[in-house]
């Protein structure tokens, strides 16, 4: 197959279309602008709906009511959009609804600035909105990877009837990369009968809502929302492990930075240092029993998170291993990419102190 | 190479096409000729891979680099520095205008397109036939005149940029010199050369004229 040259923004968008995605609603912001540009002119030439928003509030809501009636729907935004988004995303969790939303993040907090960040992973993994939910949250660290994992995304969003969020720092937006439409055929449609699509006159009216008034029965779903947690956590963790077999040191490292964290380890390999690379592909659910387990080999002298953050998946990191093995920390952070011979120097660091 | 009465060069196209690769590597070509060079970092829709970014190096050279300064640099706003005025009026130097991607990035050219129109100026288009979008000379069109409509001026040469990145092959740089031929043919205006990077070169792909280029534009995980 021909490989075409794509920008990840409308490469994403266009997996979304041809994933079979037909109601879009939007808002501008940097770096992203080129989802809902790219949706504006492709989704009516795709029979679908795209409207731009007059707010990221607007938007998520009119994701909510699309899902609702039963579209296949999504958004898309950066940081500072995506946190005025978080009410609605929590409504889609307390309404079991169906939506992606694609977060192209930059360096925050506040406004911050427009270049890359990976800061929102807390925000994402921990809980969308408020209240005792949890979503999805699949990071692709190429374009590639983007658009395959758009498929992946809307059909979780169908199987478990949750929101999902693909995030990706906005590197991945912005740049171009070669790629192959590996998936062609749209997602079947799922069945959807409790969607508020018209009855025609037929039995009780469709409802959908996340207002349970009486405390019980509020509870009694909240349980519901768990053992459809413990099933995504069984069937969806994802990750990819390279080089860590007998190495030396784990690097843990997700989306662009795994890629950087890659060329760190090329140059290490050269000085005969061993250092693995370990990418989580779902930030939530994480791989922790894939990470422990590689975590705990006799070689391993530690392992090193590395972020475009302060640190917020190294807290998952260190979940995984515990304090069976030293978990020490490099970033940087608010816009800044780390570089390869930055990462490098760490890793040196890391293994000379635990030669001591 | 733009002849000595050619002193300014805009560089059109889409997103991705390499436009900023080439317009470092012709100003830095045109620097070595001797030539007073700036290069003009108009891109105001991208807010990454822009030429601002490789400043230093142009610094190096003896390149000017008109570009948004301090906190703007970083930026994506409308803002357009004041220095390129000074390019339009100083007639000894030669000034590679290198615009941001697709018509959305081609509009800025509009306000200075009368001025920079009664220069005689190049303005090439550049043409990547990996990109998704130009896979048919058709649909390569419909792409250069909207570009074009946004700019106010008038296309008058092709650059054959095609790649994939360091996928790139002997058979990417081949095809993609077929296609240029096709759409130069198709829109009759002149093929201006064949890009290609410096490792594809040694390999002698067979295409003339070849211009010869670093890579400088990296992505993070890259080094050069």
């Amino acid at each position: 197959m021909q490989k075409e040259l794509w920008k990840g923004n409308e490469a994403i968008a266009e997996a979304a279309i041809r994933a079979g995605c037909r109601a879009y609603f939007g808002y501008p912001i940097t770096p992203q602008n080129e989802i809902p540009e790219y949706m504006s002119k492709r989704m009516p030439e795709s029979g679908g709906v795209f409207v731009q928003a007059e707010s990221e509030l607007a938007a998520i809501n009119m994701v909510y009511g699309a899902a609702a009636a039963g579209a296949r729907a999504m958004t898309s935004s950066s940081s500072p959009g995506i946190s005025l988004m978080q009410e609605g995303i929590s409504y889609l969790v307390g309404s079991d609804l169906p939506a992606v939303i694609v977060n192209m993040m930059r360096g925050g907090p506040g406004l911050g600035t427009i270049q890359p960040g990976q800061a929102d992973y807390y925000q994402a993994t921990r809980s969308p909105g408020h209240g005792d939910g949890h979503m999805p949250v699949l990071a692709p660290s190429g374009i590639q990877e983007a658009v395959d994992l758009m498929w992946d995304a809307f059909e979780m969003a169908d199987k478990y009837l949750t929101p999902v969020m693909v995030v990706a720092d906005g590197m991945i937006g912005q740049m171009m990369e070669p790629i192959v439409w590996n998936r062609t055929e749209p997602l079947p449609e799922a069945d959807k009968p409790w969607a508020a699509n018209g009855r025609d006159g037929e039995g009780q009216t469709h409802f959908v809502s996340s207002l349970r008034l009486q405390s019980s029965e509020n509870e009694q779903f909240v349980h519901t929302l768990k053992e459809k947690y413990e099933e995504i956590t069984k069937n969806e963790v994802r990750y990819e492990a390279v080089g860590c077999k007998n190495a030396d040191i784990l690097i843990a490292a997700f989306g662009t930075t795994a890629r950087i964290a890659s060329t760190a380890i090329r140059k290490l390999e050269k000085e005969g240092i061993r250092a693995g690379l370990f990418r989580p592909i779902t930030l939530w659910p994480f791989p922790y029993e894939a990470l422990k387990e590689l975590a705990l080999q006799e070689s391993v002298k530690a392992v090193l998170t590395v972020e475009m953050s302060l640190g917020q998946m190294h807290e998952d990191v260190r979940l995984s291993v515990l304090d069976k093995k030293p978990t020490p920390f490099y970033g940087r952070t608010g816009g800044m990419v780390p570089e390869p011979k930055d990462i490098a120097e760490k890793v040196r660091e890391v293994i000379k102190e635990a030669g001591k | 190479m733009p002849p000595r009465e050619r002193r300014l060069v805009v560089i059109l196209g889409a997103f991705g096409t390499g436009k900023t690769e080439f317009a470092i590597n012709l100003a830095l070509k045109l620097s070595m000729q001797g030539r007073r060079t700036a290069l003009a970092d108009l891109d105001l829709v991208n807010p990454y891979f822009r030429s601002r970014e490789k400043e230093n190096l142009l610094k190096d050279k003896g390149i000017a680099l008109i570009a948004p300064k301090g906190a703007l640099r970083d930026a994506d706003l409308p803002s357009i520095p004041s220095s390129l005025k000074q390019l339009l009026f100083d007639m000894d130097m030669t000034g590679v205008l290198d615009i941001g991607g697709d018509r959305t990035g081609a509009r800025v050219l509009g306000q200075f397109a009368g001025e920079i129109a009664a220069q005689n100026p190049a303005v090439w288009y550049v043409y990547n036939h990996s990109r998704f979008d130009n896979r048919t000379a058709e649909a390569a069109i419909t792409s250069l005149r909207q570009i074009e409509s946004q700019s106010g001026l008038s296309v008058n040469g092709l650059v054959n940029n095609t790649h994939l990145l360091r996928e790139t092959t002997l058979d990417t740089v081949k095809n993609g010199a077929k296609g240029a031929k096709a759409l130069s043919d198709f829109i009759k205006l002149p093929l201006i050369c064949h890009c290609v990077s410096r490792e594809i070169a040694g390999s002698n792909p067979g295409v003339s004229p070849m211009f010869v280029m670093d890579l400088h534009m990296n992505r993070p995980w890259e080094e050069a």
